[in-house]
């Protein structure tokens, strides 16, 4: 019989501080190809001194392991675990401690606020944040956990709301060319945007965000959905807003669109826009107990 | 035409005005962070007959909220980049007027109260590329001093000495052109282009009417 030595608590707590560092210092492949299409199709010369800036900051905070923008954002973690993870209660406290150390010791920006006094908590911790979504994946002893933080400026054109179904997928592309139209310049584009159609009002902004975790460049499954993804990223396109505002042809590297079932009286819709650091990480604790933390490219 | 060129603190207003939207600045000298917190509170000083904690007559304001580390007695910037300008906007009259600030460096779009305090008291508004903080990072040398940090790490003032600090592109000139009134302009015309096309109901709000707030 093999035996199987699993990783402490600690081992796991020490590499997730880690997968957090490799989040906020590394942007993944995807977005990084999406980043150099983006500058061979531009042509405005303002837009192209942006993008190559842009990529610029991304090799040298990679070699230098500066953060790529100094908003580290809020956390926001996607778990996925096994039924027979051995700390699956202490599942909250792992993620909680690691936020803690990694904000000494990356550092990352303490960016948890208290919303009635105004007062920082000074550890990126605190009511309700860092976000934690846990799915129950199979009846494994394996864990997967992917950081996912997001900077406070892309947030600004994200919206959620609940429409009636006669307004239809038409009102889905007015409601996110008009934010976008209206907030994407000071987002920092070119932008990836998501999009959680149908639902209820939380499920559809779930699904916008979690939108954001495929890889940029990859469709949807669905034909009709992937056919809508690429009319709305020519459309958002040709606002113009472009790289950082400058103008020119790209203002999203991609639009991804997940959806759900909706009630018969309600079309809910959410739009979530992340910045051009669309920064991902993922830990995985594998079933022999090795572990593995790298850039995430995408669902 | 753009012109390239740097510029040295504290920034004299003969040098300011001569600067144009489209150039392309670099910065040696002082920059001083602010945000939301910081800019309130040089306005209720100023009511209060307050003294500031340093003269920031010619130099530099930057819409930054960096992250920083105490080593061995000193402060260190580990990451600094520009944070959204807009959020200033109600107050950046009043802090142009109260300081004598000739540059305010930040990201993103900046209205007519700050255009208008720019003409009138010889100021610019320049961006520096949203987001790129390792660039920005590698071109501080030091940290002179930090001042109202019982705000917070993010909001306190820091005072940092800078070494070619760029590319800041000019969006807001001392003459009072704004890059950014004609780039809002032109989104909302693609806008009404595109619902027009797909037969979508006008959006009720002007794009434009953000630079007016």
């Amino acid at each position: 019989m093999i035996k199987i030595s699993y990783p402490s608590i600690e081992k796991i707590e020490r590499n997730l501080v880690e997968a957090i560092r490799i989040a906020v210092t590394v942007l993944p492949e995807d977005v990084r190809k999406g980043l150099e299409k983006a500058l061979s199709e531009e042509r405005d010369e303002l837009s192209k001194k942006m993008l190559k800036a842009i990529i610029t900051n991304v090799k040298v905070a990679e070699e230098e392991g500066i953060p790529i923008c100094q908003d580290t954002g809020i956390i926001t973690y996607y778990v996925k675990v096994g039924t027979k993870f051995p700390y699956l209660s202490k599942i909250y406290d792992i993620l909680r401690n690691a936020t803690i150390k990694a904000t000494k010791e990356v550092p990352l920006r303490p960016n948890a606020v208290d919303v009635i006094t105004g007062i920082n908590s000074g550890n990126n911790v605190g009511i309700n944040v860092p976000h934690i979504d846990v799915t129950i994946a199979s009846d494994n002893n394996e864990l997967e956990v992917i950081v996912f933080p997001k900077g406070g400026g892309s947030e600004t054109p994200s919206i959620c709301k609940v429409l009636t179904p006669w307004q239809g997928i038409r009102e889905v592309i007015r409601t996110v060319l008009n934010s976008i139209a209206r907030y994407g310049i000071n987002a920092c584009p070119p932008l990836v945007i998501g999009i959680g159609i149908g639902g209820t009002f939380e499920v559809a902004a779930r699904l916008a965000k979690r939108a954001l975790l495929r890889g940029v460049g990859k469709r949807s499954n669905n034909e009709a959905i992937a056919e809508l993804e690429m009319k709305i990223l020519d459309l958002v396109n040709r606002l113009e807003i472009g790289p950082l505002g400058m103008g020119g042809k790209v203002t999203a590297l991609d639009v991804h669109i997940e959806v759900a079932h909706r009630h018969p009286a309600t079309l809910a819709m959410a739009l979530c826009t992340s910045c051009w650091a669309l920064r991902r990480a993922v830990m995985r604790v594998y079933s022999d107990g090795s572990i593995e933390i790298a850039p995430y490219t995408g669902l | 035409m753009m012109g390239e060129r740097i510029l040295s603190t504290p920034i004299e207003l003969n040098e300011i005005i001569r600067v144009k939207v489209g150039d392309v600045l670099y910065v040696n000298g002082i920059i001083v962070t602010a945000r939301d917190a910081a800019h309130k509170r040089i306005i209720r000083y100023c009511k209060e007959g307050k003294r500031l904690p340093l003269n920031l007559k010619g130099l530099v304001i930057m819409h930054a909220g960096p992250i920083v580390v105490h080593k061995e007695g000193q402060w260190v910037i580990k990451s600094i980049g520009p944070t959204s300008s807009y959020r200033m906007e109600p107050y950046m009259a009043d802090v142009i007027k109260i300081t004598g600030i000739r540059m305010i460096i930040g990201k993103g779009v900046m209205g007519r109260s700050t255009m208008e305090a720019c003409r009138k008291y010889g100021a610019i508004y320049a961006i520096y590329p949203g987001g790129t903080a390792a660039l920005a990072t590698k071109c501080i040398v030091r940290v002179i001093d930090v001042k109202w940090l019982d705000l917070g790490i993010p909001e306190a003032l820091w005072i940092l000495e800078v070494r070619m600090f760029g590319p800041l592109f000019v969006a807001i000139d001392a003459k009072g052109n704004n890059f950014f009134e004609r780039r809002l302009k032109r989104v909302e015309n693609n806008l009404l282009t595109l619902q027009k096309e797909l037969e979508l109901i006008p959006d009720t709000c002007s794009i434009s009417e953000i630079i007016e707030c």
